[in-house]
């Protein structure tokens, strides 16, 4: 009973080593990144930072905030996913209740792969083309239909991949109480799955809200702040772009404090949404 | 008493391979049936076949005619929610759905439109959640999630589901199966209460329970039916002899 080495033994120390290796990672690098983006940012992050545009001589250092770039980028991301929830949320329940494992439900599901693996420049450089084939120019709706276009695949396939693990007697159970389809996917499924879906949009979100490739073309910039849907809105990813560009120190410090407000922001409507997803979660059904 | 539910001529096949082979039965009116057998011999595919659950499997697919009433469930106009809105379910493991105590036996009433208005549907919820024996358990928490019931009472809860939507018949399949014996005693104990008002039909293969419930005997094997008559007849003087090795526990 004594113990010794053997074979088995090596490869579960070499397992846990491999796993705390990777837990260490992961972890160092989340802290490093807060790290950089606060000790850099703070000094910067004033209440003008996130209470003014920008004014005359902004980008060389002069006075001015960044609420152009914070309000640019909720409108766009909320409108985003908002408008992707529109779509995704009947297609993946469609996709189980009516398509399931057919031609048709994995010939979706492949499409969806395809698109979300597509990089978002090309978004861009598509809303792009397709906004002047139409006579369109830089604009908030331009910015929010892209960011739509490139949140629907991933919030389809997040819900899909939920919705699918779905216990199947729940159906059943549904089904024998003399449920059609609908009344299944909205009363059983929905309500089965809602913190997942949560989760689902809050995936989507965080990636719209830290997309620059996709706003580049569609949205445009501007120092101004958002007014309308067909004037061109500014976001946070370009205005650490930006600034981060320009040779003054000052200015590149700004950038930092944008990225903390980013951060900050995303970190909000993760701690939320998780707050959310648990009290949905009362009902679930394991 | 004429027969509630009728079948003629029924095949069923899972793909190529055949499930049920030429049935032919009457099931009487509120009484207890009891369709048993051996793994595998179909008895919870010709149950399926009662409520309309058996074209939810890929591949199945059926000739033949289930009569409930003198109509045939199988009829080109028939709506199946309509079907399973008549026949009620208790499956083999208990399944709640995600919402409330309340909610689960409220929520045939409400697809249905069965109610008009929020006391009614508080009576009503009293009602069948008593009928199943489970009132003076839950009556205090109808607001807890359903999930926080043993998993007896979650049974009965079913059950109180499925009267909720006034079946005229109630199917199970082996709806003890999954429970321990105490919970099995109470969901036992209602089937034989409710039999004066349902016809009931379980599915089962323990034989002493079949003992204690059934008024009627199917027994099957293989996908046919080889006997089928009154327990009391069957039990003492099975005619075939496949029935009598399996009643004495041969196979």
């Amino acid at each position: 009973m004594k113990f010794r080495w053997q074979r088995r033994h090596v490869g579960e120390a070499l397992a846990k080593l491999l796993m705390f290796l990777s837990l260490g990672l992961v972890f160092a690098s989340l802290v490093m990144i807060l790290w950089t983006v606060l000790s850099k940012g703070l000094p910067a992050l004033t209440w003008q930072m996130v209470s003014q545009a920008p004014k005359g001589g902004f980008y060389l250092g002069k006075e001015g905030g960044i609420l152009n770039a914070i309000l640019g980028s909720l409108y766009l991301a909320g409108g985003g996913t908002l408008l992707a929830l529109l779509f995704s949320l009947p297609l993946a329940l469609s996709l189980e209740t009516y398509l399931g494992n057919s031609r048709w439900g994995n010939g979706v599901r492949l499409a969806l792969d395809v698109l979300w693996g597509i990089p978002s420049i090309v978004y861009g450089a598509f809303g792009f083309t397709l906004m002047l084939a139409l006579g369109m120019r830089a604009s908030l709706l331009g910015g929010i239909l892209v960011l739509a276009l490139l949140e629907l695949p991933i919030m389809t396939r997040a819900m899909d991949e939920v919705i699918r693990r779905m216990p199947r007697d729940l159906e059943l159970a549904a089904l024998a109480l003399g449920s059609n389809k609908r009344e299944v996917a909205v009363h059983v499924i929905l309500r089965q799955m809602l913190p997942g879906i949560v989760t689902a949009i809050l995936l989507a979100f965080g990636r719209g809200i830290g997309d620059a490739a996709s706003v580049l073309f569609t949205a445009g910039y501007t120092d101004h702040l958002p007014t309308s849907l067909m004037r061109p809105a500014a976001s946070l990813p370009l205005a650490v772009f930006f600034q981060l560009g320009t040779p003054f120190p000052e200015v590149q410090q700004r950038a930092y404090a944008a990225a903390l407000i980013l951060t900050i922001i995303v970190l909000v409507v993760s701690l939320s949404s998780r707050w959310l997803a648990a009290r949905f979660g009362r009902f679930t059904v394991r | 008493m004429t027969p509630h539910i009728r079948v003629r001529n029924l095949n069923a096949w899972y793909g190529t391979q055949p499930a049920l082979k030429n049935i032919n039965l009457e099931i009487p009116r509120q009484q207890i049936t009891v369709i048993m057998g051996p793994s595998g011999c179909g008895k919870t595919t010709l149950l399926k076949t009662f409520n309309r659950f058996f074209e939810l499997t890929e591949g199945a697919r059926l000739t033949g005619q289930v009569l409930i009433d003198d109509e045939d469930i199988y009829a080109r106009d028939v709506d199946e929610t309509e079907v399973r809105k008549r026949v009620g379910l208790l499956a083999q493991r208990p399944t709640v759905l995600p919402m409330s105590i309340y909610e689960n036996v409220a929520y045939g009433l409400y697809i249905h439109q069965m109610r008009k208005d929020a006391r009614s549907y508080k009576e009503a919820v009293r009602h069948y959640l008593e009928l199943a024996g489970l009132w003076e358990e839950v009556g205090k928490r109808l607001h807890d999630p359903a999930t926080a019931l043993s998993i007896g009472q979650q049974q009965r809860l079913c059950l109180a589901r499925g009267l909720a939507v006034e079946p005229e018949i109630i199917l199970g399949d082996e709806p003890t199966s999954a429970l321990d014996p105490i919970s099995s005693q109470h969901i036992e104990k209602k089937l034989l209460e409710l039999k004066s008002r349902y016809t009931t039909v379980i599915v089962t293969h323990t034989l002493r329970q079949a003992k204690r419930l059934a008024d009627y005997v199917i027994f099957m094997y293989m996908g046919e039916v080889i006997e089928a008559g009154p327990a009391q007849e069957v039990f003492t003087r099975p005619q075939q002899e496949r029935t009598r090795q399996y009643l004495e526990g041969l196979f």
